[in-house]
């Protein structure tokens, strides 16, 4: 004992770090950097660019006070808020019945019903807005049922606005409804409560986090939406069309940036409540409850079928107007079919070229984002060392879901297209489109990382540390196989977001990089609004040939891997 | 706490230096201490059990003297080389847990191998080590099956030949059992126990199991809030233990309140008992404390030392045996005291619920504790 | 301070990325980089034409609309990426022309062009291609079902029959947009030309983000009437909508798309060789299938279903004026019209 103790006992043990935990350090590092230069740099200079005036000057709160007594801007927010508690009311109350009617009934053609609800996802937001036109505008086809009503204008942002998020929010009610306690109901029942008491303090009880949750994600997703509100919103200002007005119509980058930091409240504060509400059911759904059967009612069934049908209607009703629109050889006054609106290349917006570039940006943003995102989560997850490092890092991902891509463009003008940046070089590539994208949509590509690598089992670390075996040996033969199914999911996601973008590139895309996106924008914009509704089904067609290749190839991952999936 | 450091005893030690010692090791997370100053001794070949209810900072030490998570303060060595602050891949152990951590989309084969590779063995080899093990662990007809396809308790096994491939000179078991359904986990105790002494290797086990740990260890560590309570054989260690914790966690213990009155006798209520003079160093108010099995039934005419009465309130059915809740005046009025009651005692003496009968506590079973409890 | 932290974080990420540079693709001598705002169908031909005479220098052209190319070009200010700008609003070149962001150069030939087409100072950094004129788009059939008549001036658009009929460019973020609102202050003198677009807006269904979309909309019939520009009215009755094509009596705005070239370019003389053939005849010859008025005379030719003696309606527009008055003009306008829902002051 003696020879071991006269050590002296207080100093504090230094862990010695091997060379795989430099190498594992040097990973972190490296995703590290990416987050700071890619969100927080840019983030940080747009945020004193709007203390700045035009020569680059600080100028404190001038362009605050500025734009606080120009009532046509400051009416915006107001504008911004209304449509999008709105829209928020009403894409959640819809979604809540279709979430219904999906897990509460037994109606038939449920798989059907769940893939024609997420086809909005598939499209740009500009879509929505093109098809209410053709349905709806001066010479729409279902004009009357506006009654003498304009589309173009709140009406209209909020129509298309449903459209766009009621995927979002469906997904998440289908979640929180499908955890729900049958216990709770057989309780019920046996206490002979009618079933709109059971309704009332059993059913809306269980999901009230799902529909908190829908109602911030649908909340933001509008606020920040720039795409339907620059096509249908004709002079009813909202934020996000007031920064690029601001920037590309007046060149005042300044109050671009005020703007950005004006939008950028409301969606962090959207963000951070749907963050604690999230955590919260979590925590419901660790609870072990058993799983509801519905029971069959041929009524209510019936009802329940034809209130699914009659969203599918509208949303198959949009999409289709668009492909005949795109048809038409020139509505309303020829409606005879020919395909001369698909001849790009005499448009606007980059013709076919910037379609094939959209698709080379979406497998480069699906391959680079996925790399960055998996390696990021798991150097998280489990990592070793470098705590704050890592709890930092996990804020900073976290942080894209609430900046909206026009503000990240902004940034992005900001800080790369400096040329004190080493990185300026990056500047009007491909390279900085993919970047800005995979940043925009890193949030939920990183939490799908993250719970498929808090799924595996933690001592696999240690295992393969005891065995003196190197992390990216491990990383690579078991994690990247077993965590497959996620690796797949964040792809897809990335590809099929990446391919509809317009905010998070509108402002950084340059003549050779031009996208299909933002092609539609810029025939919509340009008036040639047939071709931009058939660039718009383009992307369709591409997203939704995309989501079917991931079926096939997941199931037979499936197929190919239940050797050792299987429980 | 560096009283309660490891006895070194003759039977094991045989005055060769230990293979493993921890000293002063510390660990702190934030504010709150997991372990405070432990300091340990384990020699060459031994089985060690670290044993405590959960949150008693067992698993911090194995994971301190993996280098998994490193201690604050303190130094551990190794085969006489200081280990301290090594990372774990430049340690030498293998380690299992509880949760098998086997690598689901690797073969039985290809788990095993899996620490055999990029140390510039032939393939020919590697494959050859594997079946070994695979012999060794009796699963030689699984090599191409993946984990799931196992059973619990097989996939255990795979566990323990894939942590000693490397021949590593310490074995570390993380509550390698606790998984396991009782049946499963009685068998694959004594296998492990088998494995290592054949091997050799000096294991650790961590569990919060005593049956576990008296039937496996050589030496069990028992240990309370970050700190060791006792090191010992198993026998000594239930025989013997050297706190009321330790007589509490292992076994069945009674606890009574009582006095020393004298030189080697104790009272209990008003019940006078004979003690060993050498247990006594206390003064005043004392806990006595004494285990059911070795409460006996006067039968017949014949007086026991260190005898009372008590009544007999429950007697529960265990299987082998009866655990009887006794109530006795002479001791306490409300101390319960549990006995333990063979069957053919019960059936010979008829004893049943409601009865007062003679009990007594031979001296050289009883334990004495300082103060009250 | 926040400008001096900035670059100094920048700096630290250069150290450590200095190694990267190597990716940065270096461009050969002969290639030149454009930024223009010229339509997309018309810049495949005017390339070719330039390599007719210098086939060694390789236009790679950047496209987009007149308010992006100029916030792009001012966004660039400090670390340009243009070489030349071929094809931009005057009122723009003019704008940065103030912030000293081209070469001062006069090609050979410049003075063959009308002297409205030319830089007239001592130091001229720009040249003229052609004009684009305002007109007004009408949808025939659409006026004919709302029992519209035949608009003949600008003031017979204020008149309330016409009230939610008309479109027209924001001039924030349109060119056209921006040369209405010139030219009617500059036509109308600034009191009267408020008080003719207070009444206007009265009128106006919706203010849009191009220039050329007013026209395109009241070709489908979105709107009756849409306020552009004759280039894209012409090319819209062409396609075969029911358009009527109106040069207001009081006479029309007008812009002219001009060159010049980007100051810090390292390719100067390639550069001054396409600024010498932009102002030369056969590169005007090519304005002209697109454009009535280009700015050498004597070289025009009539254009299908353009207005005729266009020339005549063109007021005289002070360019300088325009650019001087930029930010005032639409810091007014925003002000007054921006929001429609917006009480009037």
């Amino acid at each position: 004992m003696a020879e071991v103790t006269n050590s002296t006992p207080l100093k504090v043990v230094k862990p010695k770090a091997s060379r795989d935990d430099w190498t594992m350090r040097a990973f972190m590092v490296m995703i590290g950097a990416y987050l700071l230069i890619a969100l927080a740099f840019p983030l940080y200079i747009m945020l004193s660019k709007s203390f700045e005036n035009k020569d680059g000057v600080f100028i404190g709160v001038e362009n605050y006070i500025k734009y606080f007594s120009t009532p046509a801007l400051f009416n915006s927010i107001e504008n911004s808020v209304t449509i999008s508690i709105i829209t928020m009311v009403i894409t959640v109350t819809l979604a809540f019945i279709y979430a219904y009617a999906l897990t509460r009934s037994c109606m038939r053609f449920k798989g059907f019903f769940k893939i024609m609800a997420m086809i909005p996802i598939l499209v740009p937001s500009l879509l929505p807005g093109i098809g209410l036109i053709y349905m709806f505008g001066k010479q729409g086809y279902m004009k009357w049922l506006l009654f003498g009503e304009t589309i173009y204008g709140p009406l209209g942002i909020v129509i298309a606005e449903v459209f766009f998020t009621f995927p979002h929010a469906l997904l998440i009610i289908m979640t929180a409804l499908s955890i729900s306690d049958a216990r709770l109901y057989e309780a019920a029942t046996v206490l002979r409560a009618p079933k709109w008491k059971i309704f009332w303090t059993v059913t809306l009880p269980s999901a009230r986090y799902g529909l908190i949750s829908a109602a911030f994600v649908v909340f933001t997703l509008v606020i920040t939406d720039f795409g339907v509100p620059k096509v249908i919103g004709g002079q009813y200002n909202v934020l996000a069309v007031d920064i690029y007005k601001q920037v590309i119509g007046q060149q005042n980058f300044s109050m671009g940036a005020v703007v950005s930091v004006v939008l950028l409240i409301p969606a962090i504060f959207a963000f951070f409540i749907d963050r604690q509400v999230q955590k919260k059911q979590v925590a419901q759904l660790s609870a072990r409850a058993v799983p509801f059967e519905p029971k069959p009612d041929s009524k209510f069934d019936a009802l329940m079928m034809s209130y699914s049908g009659f969203i599918v209607l509208i949303i198959v009703t949009i999409l289709a107007t668009c492909q005949f629109a795109a048809l038409v050889k020139f509505w309303p006054y020829n409606l005879s079919l020919g395909l001369q609106h698909y001849n790009f290349d005499l448009m606007d917006g980059g013709g076919w070229d910037s379609y094939y570039n959209s698709i080379q940006m979406a497998l480069w943003t699906a391959a680079v984002g996925t790399t960055v995102v998996f390696t990021g989560a798991y150097m998280v997850e489990k990592g070793r060392g470098f705590q704050q490092g890592r709890t930092l890092f996990q804020f900073l991902a976290m942080m894209p879901m609430a900046v909206p891509g026009m503000v990240l463009g902004l940034s992005y003008i900001f800080f790369f297209n400096n040329p004190d940046n080493p990185f300026n070089f990056i500047y009007g590539t491909m390279a900085i489109l993919v970047v800005s994208t995979v940043t925009h949509f890193y949030t939920v590509a990183h939490l799908t990382a993250m719970t498929a690598l808090k799924q595996m089992d933690k001592e696999f670390e240690s295992v393969s540390q005891s065995l003196q075996q190197p992390f990216y040996k491990m990383f690579l033969k078991v994690t990247v196989p077993v965590c497959s199914p996620a690796i797949l999911e964040i792809a897809i996601y990335l590809f099929v977001n990446a391919m509809t973008t317009v905010s998070a590139v509108v402002f950084i895309y340059s003549y050779h990089t031009q996208l299909a996106s933002v092609a539609v924008l810029n025939m919509d914009d340009a008036g040639d609004i047939a071709p931009a509704a058939a660039m718009g089904m383009m992307i369709f067609y591409t997203n939704a040939a995309a989501r079917l290749l991931h079926a096939v190839v997941s199931k037979y991952m499936e197929k190919k891997t239940q050797a050792w999936r299987q429980r | 706490m560096s009283a309660n450091t490891a006895d070194i005893r003759v039977e094991t030690g045989n005055g060769q230096k230990p293979y493993l010692t921890a000293s002063n090791l510390t660990k702190q997370f934030g504010n709150f201490t997991a372990l405070s100053d432990i300091s340990l001794e384990i020699y060459e070949g031994e089985f060690v059990c670290f044993l405590g209810p959960s949150g008693c900072g067992k698993t911090t030490l194995l994971r301190a003297i993996a280098g998994l998570d490193i201690q604050t303060f303190g130094t551990v060595t190794q085969g006489g080389e200081d280990v301290s602050s090594l990372p774990p891949s430049e340690r030498d152990f293998g380690i299992v847990f509880q949760s098998y951590a086997l690598f689901p989309n690797l073969t039985i084969h290809k788990n095993i191998a899996f620490g055999l590779e990029n140390r510039k063995l032939p393939r020919a080899d590697i494959d050859k080590r594997v079946n070994e093990l695979l012999e060794l662990v009796g699963l030689n007809s699984q090599a191409d099956k993946y984990p799931a396809q196992l059973s619990g308790g097989q996939q255990q096994r795979i566990a323990l030949a894939r942590a000693i491939a490397t021949n590593p000179g310490l074995l570390l078991l993380d509550e390698p059992l606790s998984a396991l359904d009782a049946k499963v986990r009685a068998h694959l105790r004594h296998e492990i126990k088998e494995l290592q002494r054949t091997l050799g290797v000096t294991t650790i086990m961590v569990t919060h199991d005593q049956e576990e740990a008296l039937t496996m260890a050589d030496r069990i560590v028992v240990m309370n809030d970050g700190v060791i309570e006792q090191v010992g054989s198993p026998l000594e260690i239930y025989r013997h233990p050297a706190s009321a914790f330790v007589a509490d966690f292992i076994g069945t213990m009674n606890f009574v309140p009582g006095q020393v009155n004298g030189s080697d006798t104790l009272k209990m209520g008003s019940v006078e008992l004979k003690c060993d003079p050498e247990k006594i160093t206390e003064r005043g108010n004392i806990t006595v404390a004494f285990r059911p099995e070795n409460l006996l039934v006067q039968e017949g005419g014949k007086k026991l030392p260190n005898a009372f009465e008590a009544e007999v309130k429950y007697m529960e059915f265990m299987g082998s045996f009866f655990r009887v809740d006794l109530l006795s005046k002479q001791t306490n009025s409300d101390a319960h005291i549990k006995g333990d009651f063979s069957i053919n005692m019960v059936r010979r003496t008829g004893v049943k619920e409601g009865d007062t009968i003679t009990v007594s506590i031979p001296h050289d079973r009883l334990t004495v504790f300082p103060g009250v409890n | 301070m926040k400008k001096a932290f900035s670059t100094k974080l920048l700096g630290g990420v250069a150290t450590t990325l200095a190694a990267i540079g190597f990716l940065t693709g270096s461009v050969s001598a002969e290639d030149l980089t454009v930024y223009t705002a010229v339509e997309a169908e018309d810049l495949k031909r005017y390339a070719a034409a330039f390599n007719e005479v210098h086939p060694d220098i390789t236009v790679n052209w950047v496209r987009d609309s007149t308010g992006v190319v100029t916030a792009k070009l001012l966004a660039e200010k400090d670390n340009p990426q243009a070489d030349v700008v071929w094809g931009l609003a005057g009122s723009s070149l003019l704008l940065m022309k103030k912030e000293d962001m081209f070469e001062t150069y006069a090609p050979a030939g410049v003075d063959q062009l009308d002297s409205r087409f030319r830089d007239n100072s001592d130091a001229p950094v720009w040249a003229g291609m052609d004009a684009w004129v305002a007109a007004v788009c009408v949808n025939t059939v659409e006026a004919e079902a709302n029992n519209l008549p035949m608009p003949t001036s600008w003031a017979d658009l204020t008149k309330p029959e016409y009230k939610g009929h008309v479109a027209m460019p924001n001039p924030g973020s349109s060119g056209t947009g921006f040369l209405d609102v010139a030219s009617w202050l500059q036509m109308f003198g600034e009191e009267d030309g408020w008080a003719f677009m207070d009444d206007l807006h009265e009128n106006i269904s919706h203010y849009t983000h191009s220039g050329s979309k007013p026209c395109k909309q009241a070709a489908a019939g979105e709107v009756s009437i849409g306020i552009s520009f004759a280039f894209r009215a012409a090319k819209s009755k062409n396609q075969g909508a029911p358009l009527e094509i109106v040069m207001p009596s009081e006479g029309v705005g007008w812009e002219m798309e001009a060159a010049a070239i980007v100051k810090g370019t390292k390719k100067l003389d390639a550069a001054k060789k396409l600024m010498d053939f932009i102002v030369s005849k056969p590169a005007m010859e090519h304005y002209n299938q697109g454009y009535a008025v280009v700015a050498m005379p004597g070289i025009s030719k009539p254009i299908e279903n353009y207005p005729a003696n266009i020339t005549d309606s063109m007021i005289a527009m002070d360019f300088e004026w325009s650019a001087n008055n930029r930010d005032a003009i639409l810091a007014e306008w925003t002000d007054r019209y921006d929001s429609k829902s917006e009480p009037k002051n």
